[in-house]
């Protein structure tokens, strides 16, 4: 047997097989991305364009289609992990719980940003977004992310077990992300030139969400991969 | 383990029927006090604001049932933690008591702030810090009781709940910081808002009593909800010997007498 | 001679149903074990219980020395199981599933690939996703990613499920190579005649409890 292996070192091994299974089964490519396109879609549809609504409302709807897509994305990657025994295979390993969590919220945050930097582009394109202020909406967007993923994988494994995950998830989920959903729009309003006030403490928020749910999560995670 | 509760408790009194004791009869008698007391100040005695007039009244409701919510949250979040530490049934009861008394009282908080924006402002509901965070705050918290209503085992509830409170709780100073900054500067008259720092007198005295009151009723309401949710848990329990029994019985008719302990509410004698 | 797995009145709720309902049970090292029973006997609950994956709710249970009601995580690392569901990642290949799973128990690549080799999984399955694979290759992947890791304890549940007859030779003679290096082998099954031969000694569980246990072989121990 070589050395045990440490918390970071499983976190890796999880990110790894994570991204390995999203590159196998292409459901972040191949599914969500459209599903959240056809979001920024339906709602050119339902505020008309012509009328300026769009524009003005361009970050806010930005945030709820990442928020929509962050839960069909947890959906996918935690229901993975409950089908076929993998539970029971992966506490048998003896593998961190810590690490398992970090690993998940690694491979979550990576997917979700691709999943923005392409968004952004269809809403440059849809909306007719320019984007200045760039620092800013790069904070912004990985702090938002990061809480996202942190707070998503601690909801993600809990409702994975239960039969009713596809309602539960998002009850529990949404209303917890209202503050990164507040903060990452009205941020990225300050980034659009569109408020007069400073940006920074709203990322400055979300950091220390992000920074709260990592931690929270990572000694949680043990309860929760084995009482809940 | 369960055994051993049942017989201490059926050697020490007979079980309780009900979630009643004398020391709930005198908190209610107390909370009942305060309660008349409060209603008394509040509504006729105190003068209107001179301001809002008669209006000003439903802050004798508002804020204590807001602190209510406050405290039965903090609990739950106390508890939530206490569980996962010490993983004994009293932190498990004791926590999710507190989340539905802290729904209770939320709504309660969110219908008499959107009845006083509807007699004030002629809407029932404004996007203030207050009423926005309650909203926010109050599904996250059906939520937990969502989770709590699912069939399980006590240990998988216990724990499943105690997460979910733990994660809930983090959260709201957070859910304050950003809902005030956002509505901070669209703020105009709030219900709180109305208390002013030299409130004095009558009205102070009727603040003070509904304050009171509302603590008094809320810890009646734990302390109910406690126990029926102790007694719960002790039927149930009841419901595994009896389980055990049944499931011994299963085995084929060739099984060897040792096994057959059927006056033992303990495992099989060996 | 002290027994490797050692249970007294181990009573395990699945939800709120005792599957056991006060299991006594001593299984010896080196030694392959027969589980037999009707279903829902409490043949899988008992498995899970001496992995460490099933917490006891009264009794006792004491595994490869570690006591199982102070801490269950402890014996899981040295125990391998086989159980109803695949333990495999549907949408990854075979070998990328051994490169996870072999890591993930501490154990290197090489160890899982060998492991492969002696399940008789062929190389031209190595790099098909899990989901394509027939039911018995699935079973043969699952029982590679099981003996990569070197478990000290095998608890096998109905081991020869699933496969061919080329298959159910192998698992006798793993059974049997793992006695013989050492390894305790549990294995619940329905295959009498087949078992019968491999086991040297066989328990019968029903409704919760052990109903019968037949005599022990000598050459492993005496009465307790």
């Amino acid at each position: 047997m070589t050395k045990p292996r440490g918390m970071f070192d499983d976190a890796l091994l999880m990110a790894r097989k994570d991204l390995q299974l999203e590159r196998r089964a292409k459901i972040g490519l191949g599914q969500v991305l459209p599903f959240a396109i056809l979001v920024l879609l339906l709602f050119a549809f339902a505020l008309d364009p012509d009328r300026g609504v769009l524009k003005q409302a361009t970050p806010g709807l930005f945030w709820v289609t990442v928020l929509f897509s962050a839960v069909l994305t947890l959906q996918r990657s935690f229901g993975l992990e409950s089908e076929d025994g993998i539970l029971e295979a992966l506490r048998l390993t003896g593998m961190s719980p810590a690490g398992i969590y970090l690993g998940k919220v690694t491979a979550l945050t990576l997917e979700l940003l691709l999943l923005e930097a392409v968004l952004a582009v269809g809403v440059a394109v849809l909306y007719d977004t320019h984007f200045i202020g760039i620092p800013l909406l790069l904070v912004i967007a990985f702090t938002a992310t990061l809480g996202i993923a942190g707070a998503g994988a601690v909801y993600g494994a809990l409702a994975a077990r239960l039969r009713s995950r596809e309602t539960l998830l998002p009850l529990l989920l949404l209303p917890l992300l209202a503050p990164v959903l507040i903060a990452a729009t009205r941020g990225c309003e300050v980034s659009l030139q569109r408020e007069a006030m400073s940006g920074w403490p709203w990322a400055a928020l979300l950091g220390i969400f992000a920074l709260v749910y990592l931690t929270l999560g990572s000694f949680l995670f043990r309860p929760l991969l084995e009482d809940a | 383990m369960t055994s051993t509760k049942i017989e201490s408790s059926s050697a020490a009194a007979p079980a309780p029927i009900g979630t009643g004791s004398r020391g709930t009869k005198v908190l209610g008698a107390t909370a009942l006090f305060f309660l008349v007391l409060a209603v008394a100040y509040g509504l006729f005695i105190s003068p209107a604001d001179s301001q809002l007039g008669n209006t000003v009244r439903i802050i004798y409701m508002h804020v204590p049932t807001v602190m209510a919510a406050y405290v039965a949250f903090l609990i739950t979040a106390l508890s939530s933690a206490m569980y996962l530490w010490k993983r004994t049934e009293f932190w498990d009861l004791l926590g999710s008591s507190g989340a539905e008394i802290g729904v209770l009282f939320f709504a309660v908080t969110i219908v008499d702030g959107a009845l006083w924006g509807k007699v004030t402002w002629g809407v029932f509901w404004r996007w203030e810090p207050r009423l926005t965070t309650s909203a926010v705050l109050l599904i996250m918290y059906i939520g937990y009781l969502a989770v709590r209503a699912i069939p399980a085992d006590p240990k998988t509830r216990a724990t499943r709940c105690a997460i979910i409170g733990l994660v809930a709780v983090v959260n709201i100073p957070i859910v304050h910081k950003a809902v005030d900054w956002w509505r901070g500067l669209h703020q105009g008259k709030t219900v709180l808002g109305t208390i002013h720092p030299d409130m004095g007198g009558t009205q102070l005295f009727a603040m003070y009593s509904a304050l009171i009151a509302g603590l008094l009723v809320c810890a009646w309401l734990f302390v109910h909800r406690f126990r029926a949710g102790f007694l719960a848990e002790r039927a149930s329990e009841l419901g595994l010997d009896q389980a055990l029994e049944e499931r011994r019985l299963e085995s084929s008719p060739a099984a060897p007498s040792s096994r057959g302990a059927r006056d033992d509410l303990g495992g099989p004698q060996t | 001679m002290s027994a490797l797995v050692h249970l007294r009145s181990a009573v395990a709720l699945i939800g709120r149903f005792p599957a056991l309902a006060g299991v006594d049970l001593d299984v010896y090292p080196g030694e392959i074990l027969l589980l037999q029973g009707p279903n829902g006997a409490g043949k899988t609950t008992l498995l899970g219980v001496c992995a460490g994956l099933i917490g006891l709710t009264s009794g006792q249970a004491v595994v490869l020395g570690e006591d199982l009601t102070a801490n269950p995580r402890a014996v899981r690392r040295r125990v391998g199981l086989l159980g109803h569901d695949s333990f495999l990642y549907q949408d990854l290949s075979v070998v990328e599933n051994l490169d996870f799973w072999s890591r993930a128990a501490a154990a290197t690549v090489q160890d899982g690939r060998a492991a492969l080799e002696r399940l008789g999984v062929s190389s031209r399955l190595f790099d098909l996703p899990v989901y394509s694979l027939s039911a018995g290759q699935r079973r043969r992947v699952s029982f590679a990613a099981m003996i990569c890791r070197r478990p000290e304890l095998w608890l096998l549940d109905e081991p020869h499920a699933g496969l061919d007859s080329s298959g159910r030779d192998l698992v006798d003679g793993l059974m049997a190579e793992a006695s013989a290096s050492g390894a305790t082998v549990l294995f619940a099954s329905h295959e009498l005649d087949r078992a019968e031969h491999i086991a040297h000694r066989s328990v019968t569980i029903s409704g919760g409890v052990i109903i019968a246990d037949s005599p022990r072989a000598t050459e492993l121990g005496s009465e307790p």
